[in-house]
Order: C-alpha cells, then structure tokens, then sequence
C-alpha cells in the first residue's frame, strides 16, 4: 500500500468501520466462491433448462412477438413487409362486421357463463351427494368431453335439423310444432351455447367435484347438527369452501369462450343474418378467405389485450376480496 | 469438477443447438434453387395431382407426367397432391414451400397479382402455342390493371340450373324441356316439393361464401351486377331492382311456396346430398356436379339434366388456373409454361385425353371434363366435333344448357369476388331464414359492406 491514493482510501474509514469490513468482505468472498460452486454443480440442469428456454422462446414467445409486429405490417410473403402503423386496426374498426363479431362474443361468453357456469356445479353438487352408482354417473357427465370438437358439432347440427332433425321429430311426436334453431338468428346463438356448455360440462364439473371433495365431512356434520338444511350448507359451507375454485374456474371460462369457434365454424358459418359471426370466426376469415394477416393479427392482439385487461382486473379484484 | 460434462462439452452442445437452429432456419427458408437445376435439367414443382382416393384421375395425371418428362428431356416434374388450399398458401409462401406452378381458382387471381405473389408472364406466355385461341374474358382474369398477364386459365364452367330428372317425371314435368325463366323455376319448384316426403323443390347455397357466390349467379342471371367500375373505382351495384328482384324470388319460393324446404345454411355438399338422395328437384351448378352426383351417390347420368341459367340475361363464368411463383427463376417460368400448356391447353392431344377417359369408363360428353371449354373459334369447334364423337354420356339432357350458354353474356367474379361474397352470404340467409326480412335494407347495409371491400381494390 504504498500509493498515496490506496493509502488514504485505506485510512478514510474509521478504524471500527474498517475493523467491521473484514469478515463482510471475507464473507462475500465465501458466497461467491459458494455460488460458483453451485453453478458448477447444476450444469447440466442449467443446460436443460436453457434447451427449453430455446423451445419455448421459438414456438411460444416468438410466434407471439411475431404476431404483435405484424399487427403493424402489410405482408405478401414476397417481399419485405411494410410498416402501416394503424391501418389494420382502422381497417378493422371501419369493418361493419367487427361490432357485430365482438358483440356476439360477449353474448356468446355471457349466455355460456350462465349456463357454463352453473350447470356444472349443480351437476356436481347433486353427484357429490349420490350415494350409489357415483363412478357411473360421473363417467355419464365426463362422457361428451370425450367426442372430438368438430364430431361434437356435427352430431347437434343434425339434432338441430329443422327437417327430420332428433328434436323437432320428437317435438312433433308429442304434437309440439318444431323450431328453427340454427336457422333462426334470434335462437342460433343460444342453440350455440347449448352445444358448448353440453360438450365441456364434463370437465367442469370434475373439478368442481375435486373441490367438494377435499371440504371436510365435520364441517357438513356440525352444520347438520346445527339444523342446517341442503341450502344453508351450500351457502354456509360449500360455497365458501369452494370459493377459490369457483373464482378461477370463471376466469378460465371467461377466457375459453371469448375464443368460441368451432361450433360457430362447423354449425352455422356465422349465419343466419351475422348472428353468430365471433371475433375468432372474423379473425379466421381476414386470415384464411382475405389472407390479410396483418388485420387478423391486429384482430388477435385486440383479444388478446381485452382478455389481459379483464384478467388483471379479475385477479385484482379477488385479491381485494380475500384480503377483506 | 462435479459436472459430468467438461466446459468444451457443454460448449460443443451450445453450438449444437444454435447450428440446429441455423439450420431449421436455413432449410425452411431455402427454395433448393441449386439442386433444381443439376444436371442441366429444370426441376419444377407443381401442383393439381388428385389425390388417391380418386384413382382414375390420378393415374391420368401421373401417366401425363412420365408422358411429358419423355417427351421434354430438359424438365423434371415433381407433382405435388393437392389444389389451392388458402389456409396453406400463404404459409407455404412464406415458408419457401410454395410449388412453382400452382393451381387457382377464379376468384383468387386479383387477390393474389396485388399482392405480388404470382410471376409476371407476359413476354413469357407470348410464346405459349394457343394462348390466342382461348377466350379473352377468362385470360382477362388473369391480367392486372395495366394488361399485364400473370397465369393462364385451364378450366372454366358457367353456371346452369341442375335438375333431377325421375322426380320431373313424377312431378309431371317434361324433363327435356326444364324451365327457362325464374317464373318456370318457380312453378316447377312447387310442383315438386308437393310431391311430399321431405322432397325439396329447389335448394341455394347460403353458407361459408357460396351464398354470395350463389346471388352473384342470381344477379348476373337478371341482368344485374355485383360491382361496376366508376372511373377509377370499384363500387357496389346490387342495391337496386335487380337485386330486389333477385331476392324477393328467394324470399317467395321459400316463403310463400314453401318449396325450398325448411333446412338453411346450407353449401355445396349438402345440396349434392340432398341431389343424390332423389330429395331435391333443381340448384344452381356447373356440370362438373354431374360425375360428383353420379360417383358419390352411385347414381346414373341418364337422371340429371342441366338447362341455361333461368332468365336468361347473363350468367356466371368461373373456373380454375395456373399461376407461377413469383420466386421462380427464369428457366421455372419457361418449363412451368411449357408443362401447363403441354398438360391443360393442349389441342393436340384433345383426342388422347378423350380416349384416356372412355378407356376408363369415365364421362364423355358432358360441357365439362376431360376437355374443358375454355377455347373459342376452331379449336372450340375441334373440341366439340370430337366430344360429340366419343360421347358416352347422353348428351342431349345437357343440350340446353350448351345453346344457352352460347346465347347469354357470361361475366367472370368480381374482384376480391371471397370477400363480398362473405358479405353477401348474410343477405341470402336473411331472406332464406327470416320471413319479414326487410330486403331493402338488407342490400344497403351488404351494399356499405361490399364498398368497404371493394375500396382496397387495387
């Protein structure tokens, strides 16, 4: 320590201070040596990881990336795309469909929250107090989850048949004059509600039974003790314990059915009149019929931007509830 | 060290990765220019091989091309399965995988030359023997504003009415005169569906854009249009009596005669089934229905007919072609044009292809395949004097719609002809679902929607 400079770095701290330094300065040295040492260690862990790091970055992160950016861009494939700034979503905004796609979509999630969300966890109450024959009937519920999307739709386009379809030739065998169902664009969107709510009950309905399951028998036990009846059990016990369960089941809800598409795909095209036209319905057709990806990118950053907002507000709101 | 790899192990693995990621990268963007041409030869990539599910066309296609490679010594093709797919094209586009000649439906060229995704054959195809013999309206599709040509028609139809036969006869309708006017249509239409048992009297399309495909056909027939050109511009021209008219045919027979049946939404599959079922008696079609009808249903061709589009005023032209990639060297667009024009624009070999057909037992004498109507002056007549020669099919059921179609003006689709007819599929359903449907203003809210796309018309 001959320099001046070190010298008097050295001596500017107090000596108590400087006496204090020592063991922290040793101490650090002692975690980076140990930090080094667990680094060595996983190696082989941290090269894993980075290979799925790699795979997510390309086929999930960068798919995404890629669709923001071209959001903003005209492309051809051919050449260089151009920057266009907001055209596309003007062109969107200027499109007469795209209110209507959106506010069939909200309908479309609203008519499935009621009947989504509900069904289901009846279903799953009444299963969860069976007694016998539990196993059948809940491969009964789960059953529909099994047929493929577009089989699903299919099989109810022809239930739905205004001619010889399975409900109106049951309608008029008990002297009931039929329906127009698909036909109809005052009753095509909810007969679309039916099929999605009949397809994907299954699954909600298990979770919801999974969540039953783990409240504990004695909390019935002492509630019936108390005298409470089916409904002060439920309100009571069963809907408080299954209140997370609930609250996340509606945001993935929320989230699936605002992406409705196969059944307005498969089953009515969009029609009759644009009554069924959703927003993934619009996106696929400026996609796939207009092949104009920058409008159907712009489309899908828009859902994907209205979904991030309701799930931040969504999970800010409970939030705020459980710390009430 | 603890690691069971050495830090140059753990490096050679990076670099692994990252050149495997180079090279995914490089063989999703390459085109494999320079293995095309080794050799001397010119490899070209082509698209339209049936699939194996139909046999017959496919072993026809296959003969061509070992018929063809013989024959041009300097050019080998490789077929690829399949027609225009738009949910592919442009992925393949991107992807570098797109073939270098490639099939196309008439209402995709306009779409497809303003964005630059087809080669310019202009100078290329003046060369291309016959190219003057086909007729200008259907090369025309092919043109951009300023005349300059980008693929080549191979195929068209024009649109008729399509009739069963046996349920005329049950109707007591004389099948070898079918209706002329909608008027006829319509009383026939009723005489039909009374004949009861789900039997519909005449079917239309309203689904997945083949409604407004469909109203084009309509407006067309009435001597109305979809769009007309006002300067320099593209605008809506169907809100008016035409287009009322149109509809309100429509909105009667489905609502007033009740002889459309009750079941909407319907596209082409359904109505084929309903056809082949013996359950409808007349749509809107082309002929290439027909051997659809036929094969799928084991039907006969003895039990359909067409007539000239109803009314009489113009018709429906569309079809399909080839265009070239617009990454394709040179040397690919002069082979490309030689294989389309050796394979699908070939009068020299008009009597070969008919022979293949009735050597396998396949139709002759329809308006439609194996050699379609897409000439005009002698080679037309070359074509049809050997046509009627080898008929197997009988042709006078389709007599009709030949004199009709000779007679009326045939229009081709409007440009961005998917886009408005997405738009015009919901007019069709309103009528068809909706019994006080208000048709006025039906059409001028598809008219604001059809100006909207007609505006990005380049």
């Amino acid at each position: 320590m001959s320099s001046p400079r070190s010298s008097s770095l050295l001596a500017w701290p107090a000596t108590s201070s400087s006496r204090a330094r020592r063991p922290a300065a040793s101490q650090e040295e002692r975690r980076r040596t140990a930090l080094k040492r667990k680094i060595k260690e996983n190696l082989t862990a941290y090269g894993l990881l980075c290979a799925a790091l790699v795979v997510f970055a390309l086929f999930s992160w960068y798919p995404i990336v890629r669709g923001v950016l071209l959001s903003f861009q005209q492309v051809d494939f051919v050449n260089a795309p151009t920057w266009v700034g907001f055209d596309n979503f003007t062109k969107l905004f200027e499109d007469p469909l795209f209110g209507v796609a959106w506010r069939n979509t909200l309908l479309f999630t609203g008519l499935a929250l009621v009947f989504g969300f509900a069904v289901p966890f009846l279903t799953a109450v009444l299963l969860n107090e069976l007694r016998h024959a539990k196993a059948f009937f809940r491969l009964a519920v789960y059953l529909p989850v099994m047929l493929p999307p577009v089989v699903t739709a299919l099989m109810w386009k022809w239930f739905y048949d205004p001619g010889p379809g399975l409900f109106n030739s049951a309608l008029g065998a008990v002297g009931l004059p039929g329906g127009q169902w698909l036909d109809s664009s005052s009753t095509a969107m909810l007969s679309l509600v039916f099929v999605s709510t009949w397809a994907n009950m299954g699954s909600t309905t298990l979770i919801y039974l999974a969540a039953l399951g783990t409240i504990p028998g004695e909390l019935y036990e002492a509630a019936e003790l108390d005298g409470a009846g089916l409904w002060k059990r439920l309100r009571h016990v069963t809907f408080p314990q299954t209140r997370f369960v609930l609250l996340v089941l509606l945001l993935l809800q929320v989230v699936a059915t605002m992406q409705v598409f196969t059944e307005p795909y498969v089953m009515t095209g969009g029609g009759p009149d644009d009554s069924t036209v959703t927003v993934l319905l619009l996106l696929y057709r400026y996609a796939f019929v207009y092949n104009d990806f920058g409008s159907a990118s712009a489309m899908s950053l828009l859902l994907f931007v209205a979904l991030g907002v309701f799930s931040a507000w969504y999970v800010r709101l409970t939030r705020k509830a459980d710390q009430s | 060290m603890s690691s069971p790899w050495s830090r140059t192990a753990t490096r050679r693995m990076f670099c692994l990765l990252a050149a495997g990621g180079l090279a995914l990268t490089a063989a999703a963007c390459g085109d494999g220019d320079t293995a095309a041409q080794s050799g001397g030869k010119v490899k070209i990539t082509v698209t339209g091989q049936p699939p194996t599910s139909q046999p017959f066309e496919r072993s026809v296609f296959d003969a061509d091309v070992k018929e063809f490679e013989a024959s041009h010594p300097n050019i080998q093709i490789e077929p690829h399965e399949g027609f225009m797919d738009p949910k592919t094209f442009s992925a393949k586009l991107a992807g570098g995988q797109l073939e270098d000649v490639y099939y196309v439906y008439f209402t995709d060229p306009a779409q497809i030359i303003a964005r630059h995704q087809a080669a310019d054959i202009t100078e290329a195809a003046k060369s291309v023997p016959h190219v003057n013999d086909i007729k200008p309206e259907l090369l025309d599709n092919f043109r951009d504003a300023n005349g300059k040509l980008y693929g080549l028609p191979t195929m068209n139809y024009t649109m008729g009415l399509l009739y069963s036969r046996p349920l005329f006869q049950k109707a007591g309708l004389d099948p070898d005169k079918p209706p002329q006017t909608w008027d006829e249509v319509r009383e026939a239409a009723k005489k039909i569906s009374a004949l009861g048992n789900g039997v519909v009297g005449y079917a239309d399309y309203s689904k997945n854009n083949q409604g407004g495909w469909h109203l084009t056909g309509w407006l067309y027939s009435m001597g109305g249009d979809v769009a007309r050109k006002d300067g320099d511009k593209w605008v809506a021209d169907f809100a008016n009596e035409k287009g009322k008219q149109a509809l309100q045919y429509l909105h009667d027979m489905r609502w007033t005669d009740n002889s459309m049946g009750a079941k909407q939404l319907l596209e082409a599959q359904d109505v084929q089934r309903m056809m082949g079922a013996g359950q409808l008696g007349m749509y809107m079609a082309a002929p290439d229905n027909v051997p659809v009808l036929v094969k799928q249903f084991n039907g006969k061709y003895e039990d359909y007919g067409i007539a000239g589009m109803p009314g009489g005023q113009g018709t429906l032209l569309g079809g399909e072609g080839y265009m070239i990639n617009p990454k394709a060297s040179p040397e690919k667009v002069k082979a490309g044009l030689e294989w389309i024009q050796w394979k699908y624009l070939n009068p020299d070999r008009f009597e070969k292809h008919i022979q293949q057909y009735v050597d396998g037992k396949q139709p002759v004498g329809l308006p439609a395949e194996p050699t379609p109507d897409v000439w005009t002056g002698s080679v037309r007549e070359q074509q049809l004097a050997l046509k009627a020669k080898y008929a197997n099919v009988p042709a006078k059921n389709f007599q009709s719609y030949v004199d009709t179609t000779s007679r009326i003006k045939g229009s081709i689709e409007p440009p961005n002809a998917q886009q408005i007819y997405a738009a015009l599929d919901s007019v069709m359903q309103a009528v068809l679902t909706d019994q006080s449907a208000n048709i006025d203003q039906q059409l001028s809210s598809a008219s604001s929607k059809v100006n909207s796309v007609l505006a990005q018309v380049k």
